[in-house]
């Protein structure tokens, strides 16, 4: 599986981290030697094998419907780097 | 006042208990041992201030003759675990200024039972990596030096518990907590001389812990000897309602444990451990740990784990996966760094580019990768698949054995800026350990020798699932047996 | 030339069939959100109603809320499909201002729930069933707002978490009509069932619509995707505007780009939605911080025990056992409280009509006031004892109309109203015949016109009379008396 700049740049782009043009080609070797590696997985048979679920062997437990949270709007919004009037605020997206 | 940094957690325990010391005075030697190994850089956030007013609420409660297991005794947190109203980053830019409005459980179990915190230790950024060498805030150095003429400069703690090893090693605090998702409190452990054990998954709650690869993540403690081990993880331990993944397990006294009798129990030994170019010191010194636990009257076996090789590129699959979603909510919006952009998409792409450093680049984008349409069959799926081999292979070896003894890693630590060219190397380191997490059981490093360097070397004992107990006992015969007494070199 | 009852539509080059699919978000009604203990409530105070869960916070972690599995699988058995005992929560990956975690925890491969299906009515009186591909249950995002400020979008995260159940339909309906009777069935469904309430406007129920267009027999043509519908009115003007958009495009010789589209309600128009050009990759995979969710058959039964009567059912049973024509029942089983207000009314009484009073009268009344059935100025028990006092022949049905005005304004039973205001029917065949007969003797000249052909001139004399007994003569004993005499 070759990673070329395009394919890193998609990437990129999914993950919302901005490569620079001029770093994608080093980037996608860095990540090629990684992929190469792991391809190595191949090898194995796991025909009928069924993939983990968890390693955990039990099933999702429940909660009651209780309201347990909330009511605390400053704990939540005095880490934000922008906030105000209670919002949150980002750039403007035009929808 | 250097003697009390010399303690254990049990022994300072037993001497605040019996009045020899007051819990400040414990804490002020502890607070200047931070002072002076602090070129170690193995604290992102120190906490004097709150340590002592938590020392002397521990005075006032131990007067009274009362007092938790830990009460009174100096810890330190792995920058990991959010502790309410202190700066937890994560060893990343991109938690710059994060102050968690709620306390971690594990924390919370901590502080309830008396501890006093120091402050938060330097690890990899996002718990990514085995040298301690990608936090924002610095390296961390290993105390340990190599014997003179063997000198390249300071050497790695190992990682990514690098800042909680080396301040255990170091005497800077009595105990600390780690993370392992990979070999992270083991590996460490193993190259700081110190032990560390990370319990079955779902044994501790992940709750408030800055999420890695969450089906691999555990918290454990790292002490000086097998018995604080136990202590600690009978405090961190215990069922979570809020963690869905948290087991609805009893905590055993895991103290109680330790008889030291291990007769009859049977040894697994993995053929497939010896790996190709392994230093043939490592190799001696697995041979003498199979030899101490025999003189206690258990019996090795061989065994096969033939999926064993697979087991590091699965992990370098699934945890990847995992982290490119967990780390999808360092996005500037509601906490951390926020760096400009004209639009949304924008802000989230300068502001991630910026806030994380290389190695976690590279794992999100190989994650972000592997779950990509057309790839997650052939990448995430047959990962998974391979796990669930990893594990049976373990299942059907807990069959014949009770527990099986492995070195910890593959070297001793190395120095700072060795195997810097090429990830893979580094992630060679983890070669051992990775497996345990892949099948969810408990693993413990106990300090075991020296190499020719005069650096410490660990000694790995894996259990069957929930089976801490079995866990410490041998690695409590195996402390004994390799009567572990050499100490860094710098310290405070 | 398109049949109707083939459900096309004429285009310049012929006849076409137009497809739709709808995917309904439903939001659970619940106390608390889907994994957090937050409150699911509509309309607090911006982020008030947050945990660091819904939030994304480093370190936090989901549980999952058994109340909203309980709705989602009470919902599976109301649109009779298939309960998966074991379903799988996975994580859809994608980066916006409202989705605090960069992921939305939601269920990809194995729903709670399977196939099902409704059966819908028209207003031609056909009915058709639809098919249910699946539900599940999902996280919904927070609320952004693009218009509170030049530069900057404001979030508020109150909505996120909240449980959705996503309800998909097969792509069954072929017309406009048939997506509008499909939502308001499903609705009404909902309602009953008290897992969602149904609200469009306040946005507890949304529906994205699925459009695309084919020559009958022809393979199924490129389909656009109208998200977040928020009303059953604009759904059908969407469907309908969307056809005709592709139907034109084709034949003018285009091809129809698969893409998202919103509705915009002024203009009546679909158009492009712009941050959706791009296809997303989701990126699925389970969530590793849940569990397989894993139901016991036995709880599965406990909650069918538990469902109550459905619409159709109710209907069925109205038109088998009140004898109704199936449009009134329609119209009496469409909101479950008016059903039990109705049951109440007519049970032990004319069915009919009861039927007629509630469905004329009465909405009549709460559609002019814009009142529910719950507001009702009048109860079930006393518009019951007014069809008593007809019945008894108390009161005629007409005299029973002010009486009814009367019980609207004043809230007062209609007893105290007929007693106050001396309404009490005449039926005394003496009183009538006095009053005939001074109203004949009154209209000698009338009379014999009568007499000599002019029939139409006993409305006058029934007029007459009425006027003469203050409205209270019962009608079918004055008619008949009256034609007695004027006989002659």
């Amino acid at each position: 599986m070759a990673l070329d700049k395009a394919t890193v740049a998609r990437i990129a782009t999914l993950a919302r981290i901005k490569v620079p043009e001029a770093d994608r080609e080093a980037l996608g070797h860095e990540l090629n030697n990684i992929l190469h590696w792991v391809e190595q997985l191949d090898e194995v048979d796991t025909a009928d094998v069924p993939p983990m679920a968890s390693v955990v062997h039990l099933t999702q437990p429940l909660r009651e419907d209780v309201v347990t949270d909330g009511a605390r709007a400053d704990d939540v919004l005095k880490n934000a780097p922008g906030a105000a009037h209670g919002f949150f605020t980002v750039p403007k997206v035009i929808e | 006042m250097a003697e009390l940094t010399d303690l254990t957690l049990a022994a300072a325990r037993a001497g605040l208990e019996a009045r020899e010391f007051s819990a400040v005075e414990l804490t002020k030697a502890h607070i200047a041992a931070m002072d002076q190994a602090r070129a170690l850089n193995a604290f992102i956030t120190e906490t004097p201030d709150l340590a002592l007013a938590r020392a002397a609420e521990s005075d006032a409660r131990l007067a009274k003759g009362e007092g938790g297991v830990l009460e009174g005794l100096p810890i330190a947190i792995k920058d990991l675990f959010c502790t309410k109203g202190v700066l937890t980053t994560a060893g990343s830019h991109i938690l710059d200024g994060f102050k968690p409005p709620y306390e971690s459980t594990v924390t919370a179990n901590l502080w309830a039972a008396g501890a006093v915190g120091l402050g938060k230790l330097n690890l990899d950024e996002f718990a990514m990596g085995s040298a301690n060498i990608t936090s924002y805030y610095g390296p961390v150095i290993n105390p340990w030096t190599p014997h003179a003429g063997a000198a390249k400069g300071p050497l790695v703690p190992g990682g990514s518990s690098g800042g909680s090893a080396a301040a255990v090693a170091a005497r800077i605090a009595l105990a600390a907590t780690g993370t392992d998702t990979g070999g992270s409190i083991r590996q460490p452990a193993s190259f700081c001389g110190i032990v560390g054990i990370k319990p079955t998954y779902g044994r501790v709650s992940r709750w408030g812990v800055v999420a890695f690869a969450s089906s691999l993540d555990q918290a454990g403690p790292m002490t000086r000897t097998v018995e604080d081990a136990a202590i600690m993880l009978g405090v961190m331990a215990g069922h979570d309602p809020k963690d869905s993944t948290s087991a609805p397990m009893p905590v055993p006294d895991f103290r109680a444990a330790l008889t030291g009798d291990i007769r009859g129990l049977k040894i697994g030994i993995p053929r497939e451990y010896r790996v190709d170019n392994m230093p043939a010191e490592i190799d001696r010194l697995w041979q003498q740990g199979i030899e101490w636990l025999r003189a206690a009257g258990a019996e090795p076996v061989e065994i096969s784990l033939p999926m064993t090789k697979y087991a590091l590129p699965v992990y370098y699959i699934i945890a990847p996966a995992e982290a490119s979603a967990n780390l999808a909510r360092y996005d500037g919006v509601r906490f951390g760094l926020r760096v400009p952009g004209a639009s949304l998409d924008e802000m989230y792409e300068n502001t991630r580019a910026a806030g994380f450093g290389a190695e976690v680049k590279r794992r999100v984008l190989i994650g972000t990768y592997v779950l990509s349409a057309g790839y997650y069959d052939a990448y995430y799926l047959k990962a998974q698949r391979i796990r669930t081999l990893i594990a049976r292979d373990f299942e059907a070896a807990f069959q014949k054995v009770d527990a099986i003894l492995t070195p910890t890693a593959p070297s001793a630590a190395f120095a700072i800026g060795e195997k810097m060219d090429d990830p893979l190397a580094m992630y060679l380191n983890d070669v051992f350990t990775v497996p345990v997490n892949l099948a969810g059981l408990p693993g413990l490093s106990v300090p075991a020798g020296l190499s020719a360097d005069g650096l410490p070397l660990g000694l790995q004992v894996i259990g069957r699932a929930f089976d801490e107990a079995t866990v410490l006992r041998v690695g409590g015969v195996l402390e004994t047996a390799a009567a572990f007494t050499a100490t860094p070199a710098r310290r405070g | 030339m398109a049949n109707p009852a083939d459900r096309l539509i004429e285009g310049r080059t012929g006849a076409w069939e137009i497809v739709i699919g709808l995917e309904v978000h439903a939001q659970v009604i619940s106390n608390a959100k889907l994994f957090s203990g937050a409150a699911a409530d509509f309309g607090a105070e911006p982020n008030e109603q947050v945990s660091p869960v819904d939030a994304g916070f480093p370190g936090m972690l989901p549980v999952l809320n058994g109340k909203c599995v309980e709705q989602a699988v009470k919902t599976g058995l109301g649109l009779n499909a298939q309960i998966n005992l074991t379903s799988v929560f996975d994580r859809k990956n994608y980066f916006y201002a409202d989705l605090p975690q960069g992921y939305q925890i939601s269920q990809f491969t194995q729903p709670i729930v399977g196939k099902g299906e409704i059966r819908i009515d028209l207003a031609d009186g056909s009915s058709r069933m639809i098919g249910i591909t699946r539900l599940h249950l999902e996280q919904d995002a927070g609320k952004s707002m693009h218009d509170q400020h030049p530069t900057l979008s404001y979030i508020d995260l109150n909505r996120s978490g909240v449980a959705l159940m996503e309800i998909v339909s097969e792509p069954d309906m072929r017309t406009a009509e048939e997506a509008g009777a499909y939502l308001k069935k499903l609705r009404s469904i909902l309602r009953y069932l008290g897992t969602c309430d149904g609200n469009m406007e306040e946005g507890s129920m949304r529906c994205d619509c699925n459009v695309s267009v084919r020559k009958p027999g022809d393979a199924l043509g490129t389909r656009c995707e109208i998200k977040n519908v928020n009303s059953i009115r604009f759904v059908m003007q969407a469907i309908e505007y969307e056809a005709r958009r592709q139907i034109e495009i084709i034949e003018d010789g285009g091809t129809i780009k698969q893409e998202t589209r919103l509705f915009d309600s002024g203009r009546g128009e679909t158009r492009t939605m712009r941050s959706k050009e791009e296809a997303h990759d989701y990126r699925y995979f389970p969530d590793p911080d849940l569990l397989p969710l894993v139901l016991d058959p036995a709880w599965v039964e406990t909650i069918r025990a538990t469902m109550p009567e459905l619409p159709d059912a109710k209907k069925s049973r109205f038109v088998t056992d009140y004898k109704l024509t199936p449009y009134d029942a329609d119209v009496l089983v469409a909101e479950q409280s008016v059903a039990a207000f109705y049951e109440s009314v007519a049970k032990g009484r004319d069915a009919k009509l009861a039927a007629n009073w509630v469905t004329s009268d009465l909405f009549g009344v709460l559609n002019k006031r814009g009142l529910g059935i719950d507001q009702s100025p009048v109860s079930a028990a006393q518009l019951g004892e007014m069809l008593d006092l007809i019945a008894d022949n108390t009161i005629s049905s007409k005299i029973a109309k002010d009486v009814f005005a009367e019980m609207v304004e004043t809230g007062e039973a209609a007893g105290a109203i007929v007693e106050a205001k001396g309404l009490r029917q005449v039926t005394d065949s003496g009183a009538i015949e006095s009053a005939i007969a001074a109203v004949i003797a009154a209209n000698q000249d009338k009379v014999a016109e009568y007499r000599s052909g002019k029939d139409k001139l006993f409305g006058f004399f029934v007029g007459q009379v009425m006027k003469a007994t203050q409205g209270k003569a019962n009608p079918a004993l004055l008619n008949s008396l009256l034609r007695e005499k004027l006989a002659g």
